[in-house]
């Protein structure tokens, strides 16, 4: 209700473009293909639930979408009973939580910086920082490991954690930002006596709202789904997080398909809520960044 | 300092005024505000940068056995291998198996959605919200799908005539099933670019061309492609790194099976150093897959410079 209520306002401006606003064949045509593409993208999801919802045997014996014994929550409880979803979205959600906060925190300090403050060395800083981001991640994955073998962070929440604090793509989205802050706000703020720490966080920061919200949503989402740096660091089952204690699941019982697609389904629902909650915030956070996640 | 600084896209006039007389306490404050994220991308990007390329030149394992220089062995080692070619070869035909209906098919559906029709809101959700799941979520969901008995990949196929296909069990099709699971995980990123982007083209143009007697399809061919050019030379960009860099998805589907025939770059490296206990050969083929990336970068950058002059 209250996603479909944001979205609506938006779209009348768009609504009239283009020259024809009547219902002619192009526009039929057009409704035909569209609902055609989201029925097959929501198929997929849509047979995961009704799969989770069937008896196991039920599911393994035919694909009919209404099955033999009825619908069922057995498959929800069952995987509940088994204990370990509960613990393992408690990490997900406390290391996603943690990484969010300090992501966002250093990112906007450091952008701050780059955007507003004459430092020796702030050019090639920037520079350096800005070149980092076409590293992939996954080419540290051996030097990371070793690093955390030294620092004995091997099986724990902060080795997990920190190397997934670095987002240079953050610090770059935040500092075009805060380029485009009003300078003269900053001005008046100075003449009144108040220092750096105090423009950035009594001025900056509260116009900055909005960016903060959406770049908070992405790292949000992609220290959630993150899966081979916490695959790897985590080999103790009661810390690791859902994707990953998800995945030994299946190897480990064999395959009960209304089961793993119960799991599945619970996986799933915090980061749709997150999507119908903040819809309007992410879908602007990928327009106007680009960079967003991946 | 006498210039101002002209990092990227900066260089307001008001700030240039500003900074013609840098303050005294700048140069500390500066410092103190880069300081935390200094210390993190030092220890957790930088130094692991440098020490991973150190490590490719030895002979180091997962126990911290060995760590003896040993030249260039492992990357003369790297070029001989088979399976570097051949999980290298996989992950140049997922990209390109990927890419092309990744952008083509955003595209379409960025067109679709912006004609205003009824049913915004689940056109919007439907698009975009798989890429929001983990990717563990994804390969169950899929492996499920492409199950040869139960699956309903296969029901769909039959339902049109078509005979039923073992999927991610043959070596012809296990590619095509985890790029129709791709696809239909990472299109919504892709859709929302081209959405903002068409978003972005002024109503007025459309008016323009409609009084100028220009048809639809010929408004969308001169004003609607032209201005979407920036934005799938980005898209094309993003996408064919997000590609290279397949693990994820196929690793939890098909465990690279069957046979190698889906294995990527990325894979063989975790097996290698992972599996193996190869830490040293391991850092070396990440360092060869990351000079294609920077390659792959530099050559996209220029040319998306270029088309842009």
């Amino acid at each position: 209700m209250s996603a479909a209520a944001a979205t609506a306002p938006r779209r009348v401006s768009s609504r009239g473009r283009g020259p024809e606003k009547k219902a002619g064949p192009g526009r039929i045509v057009a409704f035909v293909i569209l609902a055609l593409m989201a029925i097959g993208w929501l198929l997929p999801f849509l047979w995961a639930v009704n799969t989770a919802l069937k008896t196991e045997q039920d599911a393994a014996s035919s694909t009919s979408w209404i099955p033999e014994n009825g619908f069922t929550l057995e498959s929800f409880a069952d995987v509940l009973a088994v204990g370990n979803v509960p613990i393992w979205a408690w990490n997900s959600l406390l290391t996603s939580v943690i990484i969010t906060a300090i992501t966002v925190a250093i990112s906007a300090l450091a952008a701050y910086a780059f955007a507003r403050i004459d430092f020796g060395g702030r050019k090639w800083l920037y520079a350096v920082v800005i070149a980092s981001i076409v590293v992939p991640g996954q080419v540290l994955i051996i030097p990371l490991y070793y690093e955390m073998l030294a620092l004995r962070m091997v099986d724990t929440y902060w080795g997990l954690i920190l190397p997934q604090v670095i987002a240079p793509a953050m610090v770059f989205i935040l500092k075009k930002f805060f380029d485009q802050v009003p300078i003269e706000l900053e001005d008046a703020a100075r003449i009144d006596g108040a220092g750096r720490p105090r423009i950035f966080w009594s001025v900056v920061l509260p116009l900055s709202r909005p960016i903060l919200a959406s770049v908070s949503i992405f790292v949000f989402i992609g220290a959630w789904n993150n899966f081979l740096w916490p695959f790897l660091i985590m080999n103790d089952t009661s810390l690791m997080t859902l994707p990953v204690g998800l995945q030994t699941v299946i190897s480990a019982y064999g395959i009960v398909y209304s089961q793993v697609m119960a799991q599945a389904v619970m996986a799933a629902l915090p980061l749709i809520i997150v999507f119908l909650i903040f819809q309007r915030q992410i879908i602007k956070g990928v327009a106007t960044s680009g960079f967003g996640g991946q | 300092m006498t210039t101002a600084p002209q990092t990227a896209v900066t260089a307001a006039p008001a700030r240039r005024v500003r900074s013609g007389a840098p303050r005294s306490g700048d140069r500390l404050a500066g410092w103190a505000f880069v300081a935390p994220f200094l210390v993190f991308f030092i220890a957790f990007l930088i130094w692991p940068m440098i020490h991973g390329l150190y490590l490719s030149f030895t002979d180091v394992s997962l126990t911290g056995a060995g760590g003896n220089l040993i030249g260039f062995a492992n990357y003369s080692e790297a070029f001989a291998d088979g399976d570097v070619w051949r999980s290298l070869g996989n992950t140049a035909w997922f990209t390109l198996l990927s890419t092309i209906p990744l952008v083509v098919i955003a595209l379409v559906m960025a067109v679709l959605v912006e004609q205003g029709l009824p049913g915004q809101w689940l056109w919007r959700l439907s698009f975009f919200m798989p890429f929001l799941l983990a990717s563990t979520v994804i390969s169950q969901i899929w492996v499920w799908i492409f199950n040869p008995q139960l699956g309903i990949a296969n029901a769909v196929l039959n339902v049109f005539g078509l005979e039923s296909v073992a999927w991610l069990q043959e070596p012809e099709t296990a590619m095509i099933g985890v790029v129709i699971a791709t696809v239909w995980w990472t299109i919504g990123f892709n859709f929302l670019l081209y959405l903002a982007a068409l978003q972005n083209i002024p109503p007025q143009q459309y008016e323009a061309a409609a009084i100028d007697g220009a048809g639809r399809f010929r408004q969308f061919w001169s004003i609607t492609m032209p201005q979407l050019l920036p934005t799938t030379f980005l898209i094309v960009m993003l996408q064919v790194l997000a590609s290279l860099k397949l693990f994820d998805q196929v690793y939890q589907m098909t465990g690279g099976g069957p046979g190698g025939a889906t294995r990527s770059i990325l894979q063989y490296v975790y097996e290698v150093g992972f599996t193996g206990y190869r830490f040293g050969y391991s850092a070396a083929i990440s360092y060869v897959f990351f000079a294609i990336i920077i390659i792959v970068s530099v050559v996209q950058f220029r040319f998306t410079r270029r088309s842009d002059s």
